[in-house]
């Protein structure tokens, strides 16, 4: 089992961890004005990289804070700390 | 040994021994027909049906390890098509009617055995989801029969009915004609057909790129030197992003580890498939008598073919509550393989924004199960240029007009 930073708590067992998947998916700014295509990427669509992927974890058995994090997929391995974001 | 006695077998006797070679390991041609990129089940399915339902031969495949060397080696090899949906039951039924008569169209074993699936159910929301998927089924021409507890203990009697454990068994689903193959005998036979028919097998073959002009694929670049086509096939499971990201075509996959486990040989004790959404843990016993035991996947994306050591736990603990007996059968290996998990459980298969490149991917958890079918269909789909009817229903455009396919409870692997 491998270790995350958490930037609050510092390092804890991944269990306590839950994944949230691509990090800077923004809610669209005009949502109104969408094509059906457009709303099925921002719906479905995330990019699936075999190598260093930003993304958003929540310790969720601790603070229970989100936060960012940069990860690669062919080790696992967090390749930089994660942000302050929340 | 004196004659007239006969000794007890050892499990696994009675398999044949490892064949020398049954397929070309070929060197890559300047150009095919059709190129077929990646030498696993599927693509091996794929161009066997090309060479013998269209008569088309002039065809490559693309393995860039080593032949079924990735999720076809690494899955639980279990085979159904109790599927909620009327778009799921064709497609997996079809392959489990092709399952049916494999090993003559192959002439070669694949020591398929239906010894019957149960999907159990342990709250009275799984109850219900489960008993409409019987009634859904069976609409569907499909066997599939609800059992009470007392049912599911005569068929598999080391199931733990009891109700004093922490999620109790309610209920089954059964389809008593699911079954279990020997994965490795299914790639090489496919293999061995498909070379029998001049097709190239072509192993340590990885693509890097693609030669485009305009909205055709002209070629593909590899590992051993650019390879042009006429039609491109890609079967390339929780690899296929990779693929598309040289293409720029963007599709709703992430790739996930899948965890599964062996236990030592034992003597047969389990003598069907038993699955468990709730608790996360699927388990039946191999031809040779190892338990074969597969888990959900893991929670994040990773290309890695290794996963986390807690979900092995939670799946060892939730295997052994179910099933007492495994308490003290030892774990011999572990494995991950890479699977592509759509939003709603259901594979992409057919058009790209390519004319000439064709999509099969998305299978996640369960793509072993409907590898004659995919393969009988999509070689259809490329010989024809659209989609097969059985596959028609899982295009990339169904994430934009919605028509989803939702099999996250038929799939029973949970993600």
């Amino acid at each position: 089992m491998q270790l995350i930073a958490c930037p609050w708590c510092g390092p804890r067992e991944e269990i306590e961890f839950s994944y949230g998947g691509q990090a800077h998916v923004a809610y669209p700014e005009h949502p109104a004005s969408l094509t059906d295509e457009q709303w099925a990427h921002f719906v479905f669509f995330r990019d699936n990289p075999k190598g260093p992927f930003a993304e958003r974890w929540s310790h969720s058995a601790g603070c229970r804070r989100w936060f960012t994090a940069v990860r690669d997929t062919r080790t696992h391995r967090f390749v930089s700390p994660p942000e302050m974001t929340s | 040994m004196t004659a007239g006695t006969t000794a007890p077998k050892p499990p696994g006797a009675d398999l044949p021994e490892h064949p020398d070679h049954l397929w070309r390991d070929a060197e890559p041609r300047r150009a095919y027909d059709v190129v077929v990129v990646g030498g696993g089940g599927h693509g091996l399915a794929t161009a066997h049906y090309l060479a013998k339902n269209h008569g088309i031969t002039n065809v490559a495949v693309l393995e860039k390890g080593w032949l079924a060397g990735g999720n076809m080696a690494r899955n639980t090899t279990l085979i159904r098509s109790n599927y909620l949906w009327d778009e799921s039951a064709g497609i997996y039924e079809h392959a489990l009617k092709l399952w049916e008569g494999l090993e003559e169209d192959l002439d070669y074993p694949i020591l398929f055995s239906q010894r019957g699936v149960l999907n159990l159910a342990h709250t009275e929301q799984d109850v219900r989801d489960s008993v409409r998927r019987v009634e859904a089924n069976k609409l569907n021409g499909i066997d599939a029969e609800w059992l009470g507890p007392d049912e599911v203990a005569k068929v598999c009697p080391i199931v733990n009915v009891s109700s004093d454990i922490r999620y109790p068994v309610q209920g089954a689903t059964f389809q008593p004609r699911a079954g279990i193959a020997k994965h490795d005998y299914v790639a090489w036979g496919f293999a061995r057909r498909a070379s029998e028919a001049s097709i190239d097998i072509i192993q340590d073959c990885e693509v890097t790129g693609f030669v485009t002009d305009a909205d055709r694929v002209t070629g593909v670049r590899t590992t051993r030197g650019t390879i042009a086509a006429g039609t491109v096939a890609l079967c390339a499971a929780g690899h296929t992003s990779t693929l598309l990201d040289m293409l720029g075509v963007r599709a709703p996959l992430q790739s996930h580890p899948l965890q599964a486990l062996v236990s030592e040989l034992l003597e047969p004790v389990h003598p069907t498939i038993v699955m468990s959404n709730a608790v996360h843990v699927y388990v039946s016993q191999a031809h040779k008598g190892e338990l074969v035991m597969g888990a959900g996947v893991d929670s994040y994306n990773g290309y890695g073919q290794r996963g986390a050591f807690h979900v092995i736990e939670r799946q060892m603990a939730a295997a052994v509550e179910l099933f007492p007996v495994f308490a003290r059968a030892h774990l011999l290996r572990s494995w991950a393989g890479i699977v592509d998990v759509t939003p709603d459980a259901s594979p992409i298969v057919g058009h790209t924004p390519y004319e000439n490149v064709f999509l099969n991917c998305g299978w996640g958890t369960g793509g072993f199960k409907a590898t004659p079918g995919l393969g009988w269909a999509f070689a259809d789909t490329v010989a024809h240029g659209r989609p097969h009817p059985l596959v028609a229903p899982f295009g990339l455009d169904r994430f934009v007009t919605g028509a989803l396919v939702d099999e996250h409870g038929a799939a029973a692997v949970a993600h």
